[in-house]
């Protein structure tokens, strides 16, 4: 029987006690190897109190089980759940939220489950966490809501073997479960089942709690970390300290596409606390003893470096991305029909939207501590996908799988794919030439001048009018920029460390023409506009009514490396659209979310379109306002509304802002955003994402833009890389949760930010800024007092 | 590397450290405190915040030296998750967090400006947070914890 206890658990998660207890038991890789028993009893310092789980396929590295019920959930002898996700804690409250969703599903208190969230020895692989995937993934009927569910009935009919009554006659309060007319007729879940194995697989029949009888899910239960965090005793990733522990620091190319010619190591040698350089292709590092030294041998590092190829030019780039050749093609939507359509519409309305590589940056710069050892690996991060980690990270360590294992630790908020992967590679190498444990955090402006920024855009669009002003076409035509991307599980070359060891990106695939769009229509970029009938193959999935309609985008090279940066292209797209719906409404003449609700169909957009308007008092009449002044200070309304990625999460977004047309000095008064993400599991946490991905969204649409020279980015601090703080004096802001009890759930986090743009294409904005159709607003002032 | 003595959160170190060397790595490295943070290593963002003498300063640029026997708090100096400062309670409170890496920003910044002016308007804690940076942008609840906090003070 493999065990594994409660205290074990903990234990695991507790870095320090478990490197020393796995230094004690002197773990090998034949320990690794040997099963189960070996990674789990190793981190075992007192006996087993409880839980009893084999994760065999863990140690062996092929994964903890996902069917298996025992892979999600453990009841221990006292009664106390422990459950284990793949989704993790970034900030956005999940953690919680899972709690919530074992508790109501289990009939416990939440003080009694304890979550286990991504270690590859421990949790289910559930890939990353991203794209707003996490509700969809786990509190549906799938993976752990399907567990805690099956659980749940699998204990009821153990108790109604043990208790000699049916079903039906029994109810579960608090972990106990009893007979409903005779409640001292009970057993526990720990007299049940405690310390023993399910030995269960997922149940697909099992049946969710309804939220109509929730009680502890759709409560705003606070976030269990925030007594740890705002008293620092909360542990990041950054505070992982192990014993025998050394301080490394990278040493990056001072220019895009450098090559290392050499570095001397004598430069260096005589150095208080050094202990090694260490080079691999054009990826260079330092050790040292301790931090600060670390930064000092870095510094003092002579490293000849071979000339880079020149950049394109910033104040030319949008022209030069639309001309760069090849491209990869590919067509969204398209019906065949636009160019006869656009030539026989009344009107037709043109605009180009260009919006500017963007990036996380996060403000804690990544970070992670690594511990290589002969064949093994163990390493602490923040990254949002520790099983694929596990395997990119072994290809940078020429380990196998089996022999890495990555363990989350939380870092600063990410918002997509932030430094977290490379720097756990960068902990790796380093870790790795000398035989000790290495933590390396990156400097300001090493996560700034390297991380995989937000895609750039350029966006041309074209619609036409009908008599009766209806939209009767739209042709959406785009290009942008890409290089590496998560590095998944097979491209660590997709970061910036893993290619300058050696690894390259996943290969860009040249496609002209667009071949026509197959299978369904998918929006999971967010390409199409909202107002799209989406017909592919004679099925419509859009959420809007036009019907001729073309998306067309092409894909290009990136010099700089590119990735999913919180509404990953979405945000670009929606921006475009969004900005035309405007610009159509104004020179029309009519109200913005009467012309918006006419082109669209779906109900549950236009519901959350209308709850947003009602909100915020939105008083039909034309934009822009009749005898509006062109000088002054004028009052601007925008909206704007999206389903993200065509699938998850409808919401919508006005914004009521007063802009000083003579400076371009905008004031954003009051935002109202509004989303339906099916059943809410926690409305205040919901609260707090909404609000701060609004903000987060006006600072990219006002502020935010990589910028480079000739050879080098130049965006490496908060001084050239611009972001709202806190001093900034901030709209009234309301949230309209529209719950919807019935339904599946979706995802939040990426939603708003999606729509905030908004403000700067107010009518004003875009008749005073000298380059409205374009984020960041050129030559804005923000009013901060 | 010198020896020299510190006082943080009412406890005496005597260290040997590089007297060059940024307080926050001491913090952080020496003592294994936890609450401040390197978020920038410039001065710009607040992570690393502490108090001296009654002021919310930047442990990242400021040596070790410079701060001498001076009484030095950080987060984990004004409470605990058991029985937490009134202005970690208010960011309880009002759940004021997403991440949470910048917190020593924010609350070793309001609670110096508030210690020395309990009644600091809206345009006084805005300009004492303009060079503190949150990138989850949990501004409304940031700025709703602290007024929560500043009506407690005013009583």
């Amino acid at each position: 029987m493999k065990q594994r206890s409660k205290l074990t658990v903990e234990e695991s998660i507790q870095t320090q006690d478990a490197l020393a207890a796995l230094k004690r038991i002197n773990f090998s890789r034949r320990d690794f190897l040997k099963g189960a028993g070996s990674l789990i009893v190793s981190f075992s310092v007192v006996g087993v109190s409880g839980v009893m789980t084999s994760r065999a396929e863990a140690a062996h590295g092929l994964g903890v089980p996902r069917d298996q019920l025992d892979s999600w959930i453990a009841i221990g002898a006292d009664g106390s759940v422990t459950a284990y996700t793949g989704k993790c804690e970034l900030g956005q409250g999940i953690y919680t939220a899972q709690v919530q969703l074992i508790a109501e599903e289990l009939g416990v208190e939440i003080h009694r489950v304890n979550l286990i969230q991504c270690d590859t020895a421990l949790t289910p692989d559930q890939g990353t966490t991203s794209g707003s995937l996490s509700h969809p993934t786990n509190f549906n009927s799938t993976n752990l809501a399907q567990a805690a569910a099956t659980a749940r009935e699998a204990l009821f009919r153990m108790a109604a073997e043990n208790l000699g009554v049916s079903l039906d006659k029994l109810e579960v309060i608090k972990g106990m479960i009893s007979v409903i007319s005779d409640s001292f007729k009970c057993v526990s879940y720990g007299e049940l089942v405690g310390g023993k194995q399910f030995n269960l697989l997922l149940d697909k029949t099992a049946v969710r709690i309804s939220p109509n009888d929730w009680h502890v899910l759709g409560k705003s239960v606070p976030r269990s970390e925030i007594p740890d965090l705002v008293t620092g005793r909360f542990e990041f990733v950054h505070n992982v300290r192990v014993p025998g522990m050394l301080h490394g620091k990278v040493v990056r190319p001072p220019t895009v596409g450098a090559k290392l010619n050499n570095v001397d190591e004598a430069s260096v040698r005589d150095l208080p606390g050094f202990v090694k350089v260490v080079v691999r292709k054009d990826f260079v590092g330092v050790v040292a003893e301790k931090p600060w030294q670390a930064i000092q041998v870095a510094n003092k590092l002579t490293c000849n470096w071979d000339p880079s190829v020149e950049l394109p030019k910033h104040n030319d780039f949008y022209e030069h991305l639309r001309h760069q050749k090849p491209t990869r093609d590919t067509f969204v939507v398209n019906s065949n029909d636009v160019p006869e359509t656009l030539a026989k519409a009344t009107r037709i309305i043109s605009a180009t939207y260009r919006h500017p590589y963007q990036m996380h940056g996060s403000i804690g710069s990544s970070c992670a501590v690594a511990d290589v050892q002969d064949n093994k690996a163990t390493i602490w991060s923040a990254t949002q996908a520790v099983n694929p980690l596990k395997k990119t990270a072994a290809m940078i360590l020429g380990l196998s799988p089996n022999e890495v294992r990555v363990i989350f630790k939380m870092g600063s908020g990410c918002y997509g794919v932030n430094g977290a992967d490379t720097v756990s590679y960068d902990a790796a190498l380093l870790s790795q030439a000398v035989g000790r444990p290495v933590r390396v955090q990156l400097s300001r402006k090493d996560e700034m001048a390297w991380e995989n920024y937000g895609y750039a855009f350029i966006i041309d669009q074209k619609m036409g009018i009908d008599e009766k002003g209806r939209i009767v076409a739209w042709d959406y035509e785009a290009w942008y920029p890409s290089l590496g991307a998560r590095p998944g599980r097979e491209h660590p070359g997709n970061v910036v460390t893993g290619f300058l060891a050696g690894f390259q990106p996943q290969a860009f695939v040249p496609r002209t023409p667009a071949p026509a769009p197959k299978g369904t229509f998918g929006n999971n970029r967010n390409s199409a506009p909202s107002y799209l009938a989406g017909c592919v193959n004679g099925h419509c999935g859009g959420t809007g009514r036009i019907e001729s309609e073309r998306v067309l985008a092409h894909n290009v090279e990136s010099r700089f490396f590119t990735g999913p940066l919180r509404s990953p292209s979405r945000l670009q797209n929606t921006f475009a659209h969004e900005g035309l719906m405007d610009e159509a409404a104004a020179q029309l003449g009519v109200d913005p979310v009467a012309f918006r609700l006419k082109h669209l169909s779906d109900p549950r957009l236009i519901a959350v379109v209308k709850a947003v308007a009602e909100k915020a008092n939105w008083e039909p009449r034309p934009i822009p306002r009749k005898g509006l002044s062109k000088q002054g200070v004028a009052t601007g309304r925008g909206f704007a509304c999206v389903l993200y990625k065509g699938s998850n999460g409808y919401c919508a977004l006005a914004a009521m802002v007063d802009v000083d047309q003579d400076t371009v000095t905008i004031v954003v008064n009051k935002l109202v955003s509004g989303i339906d993400c099916g059943p809410i599991s926690n409305p205040d946490g919901l609260r707090n994402q909404i609000e701060g991905g609004t903000l987060q969204g006006m600072s990219r649409a006002l502020l935010e833009e990589v910028t480079w020279d000739d050879e080098k980015v130049t965006s490496v601090d908060w001084r050239t890389y611009p972001s709202l703080m806190l001093g900034f004096e901030m709209p009234e802001m309301e949230t309209v949760l529209v719950n919807r009890p019935d339904v599946d759930s979706m995802g939040a986090g990426e939603s708003t930010i999606t729509l905030a743009a908004t403000p700067s294409s107010t009518p004003p904005v875009r008749a005073s800024a000298k380059c409205p159709s374009r984020q960041p607003v050129c030559e804005p002032h923000l009013e901060v007092q | 590397m010198s020896e020299i003595k510190l006082s943080v959160n009412g406890r005496s170190h005597t260290l040997d450290v590089d007297l060059t060397t940024p307080l926050l790595y001491v913090l952080n490295d020496e003592l294994e405190l936890r609450g401040p943070k390197f978020g920038c290593g410039l001065a710009q963002c607040g992570a690393c915040a502490v108090i001296v003498e009654g002021r919310a300063i930047r442990s990242c640029v400021t040596p070790v030296e410079n701060v001498g026997d001076k009484d030095i708090t950080t987060l984990e100096g004004l409470g605990t998750p058991e029985e937490p400062h009134p202005i970690q309670q208010a960011f309880i409170d009002e759940q004021a967090v997403q991440c949470g890496f910048c917190l020593s920003g924010v609350i070793m910044t309001a609670k110096a400006l508030l210690d020395e002016n309990p009644k600091a308007s809206d345009d006084q804690i805005r300009e004492a947070l303009s060079a503190v940076l949150c990138r989850c942008f949990t501004n409304v609840r940031m700025i709703r914890a602290i007024k929560r906090y500043a009506k407690g003070l005013a009583g």
